[in-house]
C-alpha cells in the first residue's frame, strides 16, 4: 500500500514545462531508484513534491502523503512534512551544510523541531546520530564547522541530520555523485544499512544504474520529464525494454567481459523549450520510425510486471542475447 | 588567531606610515607654503624668515625625520596661521562632524539593510522594483545636487528647515538627509544582491528541507551568511565618518572637519593638513581592522585562514 502517491505531477519553469505528468507510488519501507541523465526531471519531481522549487516554478497535479494532499497545501502544513515525514539529502554535501554554524547546532535544529529535544539531550542524540553514520570521535567533533570535514563526511552529517527527524521516507538526490569512488561505495553501504536498521522507505535518485541496483528494490527510468520504464530491479537488469534504458546499461563498463568500446547514447537530452514531436527519445533512438516521431507512447503494463512507454520495446529474446 | 591579529595590526601601522609619508612629501613638493601663507607681494626677507622659522631650508629627509620624531613624542605640530596646536584644531571640529555622520550612518543602516533584505525576499514584486528604483535614484544623484535640491524644497519653497549653520538640531536635518540618501541606496542595493546570492545557496534548500519555518531559514541561515559582504560596505562607511562630509559641510556651512580640510589645504597649513590626514587614515584603518575581525566572528572559515594577499 503506497503511503506517498504522486499523480500527474507537472512542473513548468517560466511557462516552459519540464515535468509532463509523473505518476509514482512509494510503499512503506521500500527503496525505489529514480534513474536518468541530468536534466530529465528526477530531482525536480521531489523538490516539487516538497515545495522546495523557486517561486517561478508552477506545480500542478497531486502528491499525497497518507492521503494528505501536499500540492497547494499551506506553507505550515508542508513544513510539518519536511524533515519529519520526508527528509531529503543532496548532491553536493559540502555546500549543503551552512558554513557559519557548527554541525552540532545544525543537527540540533532538526532534533528541536521534530522531536522537541534541547540542550544536553539534543547534544547526546546528535552524537549518537553522528556515531551511527560513522563519524569517528563524534563527541569531540560535534562542535566543528562543515569546512573542517571532508565531502564524504559532510554527506554522512547530512544523513545524520535527515535521520534526526525519524522520517518515513528519505529522498537521496544523487548523494554520491560529488564523491570519490571509494567514498561512494561507503555512502551506499551506509544508506543500505540505515534503511534496514530504521525501516524507512528510500528514493534513490541517480544516473548510476549500478548504485541504484545495490540499494533499490525497483527502479523508475525517466527521460525528458516523463517516466519511460519501470520494473523490479532484477527484471530491469535482465531485460531492459525501453531503448533508453538499454542505452544506459550499454554505457556501463562490464568488468567481466572482454575489452570492448562502451556504447554511449548518441546525442543529448532535448531542451525542454524545444521538445521533439512524438516520443522525446525518438531522435536518439535506433529503433524509432516515422510513427514514433508523431505519436507519444503511454506507459503500458508488460508481461514481466513492469511498465514501458515505447511503441517498439526491445523484445525478450533479443534482450536475453544482449546479456548472454 | 594571534598571528592573524598581529599581521593585521602590522599592516594597519604600515598603512598609516605610508599615508603620512606620502602626505608629507606631496605637500612640500606641490607649492611653497611661505609664498601662499604670506601672499604674492611679501618681501623676500619675510619669506626667508618664515622659511627659517618653520625649517623649510633643511633637506627634505631631515624635515621628514624631525616630523616622525615629533609624531612619536605625540607632538603633531602647530598651525602656521595662528600657532595653536594642530591636533587641538582638528579635535575641536570632530564632534561637529560626528554630529552629522553618525546619525547619517544610523539612518543608512536602519533603512538600507532592511529595505534590501525585504526586496530580496519579495523578488520581482512591486516592492522589489520600488526599492531598486529608489536606490538607483539615491546613489546616482550627487550630494551637491541633492543638498541644493533639498534646500530649494525645504528651506526656500516651504520654509520648514534652515539652509545652513549649526545653531540648533533642526540645522542638522538637511545635511544628515543629504548624506544618508546615497548610502541608503547603495546599502539597499548591496544587501539585496547579497541576500539573493545567499538564498540561492544549497544550504538554504537544506534548511527548508529540514522543515524549518521560513522565518527561521531567513534569520538563522540566510542573514548570517549575507552579513559578510554587507559588513565590508558598512566598514567603508564607518571609515568615512570623519572625512565623508567635506561636500555636505561646505554646502550647509557646517563647521566640521570637512570645512577645516578645505581651508587648511587652500592655505597650505602643513601641520594641520598632515594631522587631518593622519586622523582620517587612522579612522579608515581602524574601520578596516574592525571589518577584518568581524569577518572572523561571522565566518569560521576566515578565522583559521591565512590573510589573503
Amino acid at each position: 500500500m503506497a503511503f506517498v502517491s504522486i499523480r500527474d505531477l507537472r512542473v513548468a519553469f517560466s511557462g516552459v514545462p519540464v515535468l509532463h505528468g509523473i505518476d509514482l507510488d512509494i510503499a512503506r519501507g521500500e527503496a525505489v531508484g529514480l534513474v536518468g541523465e541530468s536534466g530529465c526531471g528526477k530531482s525536480v519531481t521531489w523538490l516539487a513534491a516538497l515545495g522546495l522549487l523557486p517561486g517561478k516554478a508552477r506545480v500542478t497535479g497531486s502528491v499525497t502523503l497518507d492521503g494528505e494532499e501536499l500540492i497547494g497545501a499551506s506553507r505550515r502544513a508542508v513544513e510539518k512534512v519536511r524533515g519529519a515525514r520526508i527528509a531529503m539529502i543532496f548532491q553536493d554535501p559540502s555546500s549543503s551544510l551552512n558554513p557559519v554554524h557548527r554541525i552540532g547546532r545544525q543537527i540540533g535544529e532538526s532534533l528541536a523541531l521534530h522531536r522537541g529535544l534541547r540542550g544536553a539531550a539534543a547534544r547526546a542524540e546528535a552524537i549518537r546520530l553522528l556515531d551511527m553514520v560513522g563519524i569517528p570521535s563524534a563527541a569531540k567533533r560535534i562542535d566543528l564547522y562543515p569546512h573542517e570535514f571532508s565531502g564524504g563526511q559532510c554527506q554522512r552529517i547530512m544523513i545524520a541530520m535527515a535521520l534526526a527527524g525519524q522520517p518515513d521516507l528519505l529522498i537521496a538526490d544523487e548523494p554520491t555523485t560529488a564523491l570519490d569512488a571509494t567514498i561512494q561505495a561507503q555512502i551506499l553501504d551506509l544508506l543500505a544499512r540505515l534503511r534496514h536498521e530504521t525501516g524507512m522507505a528510500m528514493v534513490f535518485i541517480s544516473h548510476d544504474l549500478g548504485a541504484v541496483s545495490s540499494i533499490c528494490d525497483r527502479a523508475t527510468v525517466m527521460y525528458a520529464g516523463r517516466i519511460v520504464e519501470r520494473a523490479e530491479i532484477g527484471a530491469l537488469f535482465r531485460a531492459p525494454m525501453h531503448p533508453y534504458t538499454r542505452g544506459l546499461f550499454d554505457a556501463i563498463p562490464d568488468l567481466d567481459a572482454e575489452r570492448a568500446r562502451l556504447a554511449p547514447i548518441e546525442g543529448t537530452v532535448p531542451d525542454p523549450k524545444a521538445l521533439p514531436a512524438g516520443c522525446a527519445f525518438s531522435p536518439r533512438c535506433v529503433r524509432a520510425n516515422g510513427f514514433c516521431r508523431m505519436e507519444e507512447p503511454d506507459l503500458k503494463p508488460q508481461p514481466n510486471g513492469g511498465e514501458v512507454a515505447c511503441f517498439y520495446p526491445i523484445p525478450a529474446p533479443q534482450r536475453e542475447e544482449a546479456f548472454a | 588567531m594571534i598571528r592573524f591579529v598581529f599581521l593585521k595590526l602590522a599592516r594597519a601601522l604600515l598603512t598609516i606610515l605610508l599615508v603620512m609619508t606620502f602626505a608629507f612629501v606631496v605637500l612640500r613638493l606641490s607649492g611653497d607654503p611661505a609664498q601662499i601663507m604670506l601672499g604674492p607681494d611679501a618681501p623676500q626677507d619675510a619669506i626667508d624668515a618664515f622659511r627659517a622659522r618653520w625649517g623649510f631650508d633643511d633637506p627634505l629627509w631631515r624635515q621628514y625625520l624631525a616630523y616622525l620624531g615629533q609624531i612619536l613624542r605625540g607632538d603633531f605640530g602647530v598651525s602656521m596661521r595662528d600657532g595653536s596646536a594642530a591636533i587641538d584644531l582638528v579635535m575641536e571640529r570632530v564632534p561637529a562632524t560626528l554630529a552629522l555622520t553618525v546619525p547619517a550612518l544610523v539612518l543608512k543602516l536602519a533603512i538600507g539593510i532592511p529595505a534590501g533584505v525585504y526586496a530580496a525576499l519579495h523578488r520581482e514584486s512591486i516592492a522589489d522594483r520600488g526599492v531598486i528604483m529608489a536606490s538607483i535614484f539615491g546613489f546616482t544623484i550627487p550630494s551637491f545636487v541633492l543638498g541644493l535640491v533639498l534646500v530649494l524644497i525645504f528651506s526656500i519653497t516651504f520654509d520648514l528647515l534652515p539652509s545652513g549653520g549649526q545653531d540648533t538640531w533642526r540645522h542638522a536635518i538637511l545635511p544628515i538627509l543629504t548624506m544618508s540618501i546615497g548610502g541608503i541606496g547603495i546599502l539597499a542595493r548591496f544587501s539585496r544582491s547579497a541576500m539573493i546570492e545567499v538564498l540561492g545557496q544549497p544550504y538554504i534548500r537544506t534548511a527548508m528541507a529540514k522543515g524549518l519555518p521560513w522565518r527561521d531559514v531567513v534569520w538563522r541561515h540566510a542573514l548570517p551568511n549575507a552579513a559578510v559582504p554587507i559588513v565590508t560596505l558598512v566598514g567603508f562607511m564607518l571609515g568615512s565618518l570623519i572625512a565623508g562630509a567635506v561636500v555636505v559641510e561646505s554646502i550647509f556651512s557646517w563647521p566640521g572637519v570637512g570645512r577645516l580640510i578645505v581651508v587648511s589645504v587652500a592655505n597650505r597649513d602643513l601641520a594641520v593638513v598632515q594631522c587631518l590626514l593622519l586622523v582620517i587614515a587612522a579612522t579608515m584603518v581602524i574601520a578596516n581592522l574592525l571589518v577584518d575581525f568581524t569577518y572572523g566572528l561571522l565566518d569560521p572559515r576566515l578565522r583559521s585562514a591565512r590573510p589573503a594577499h
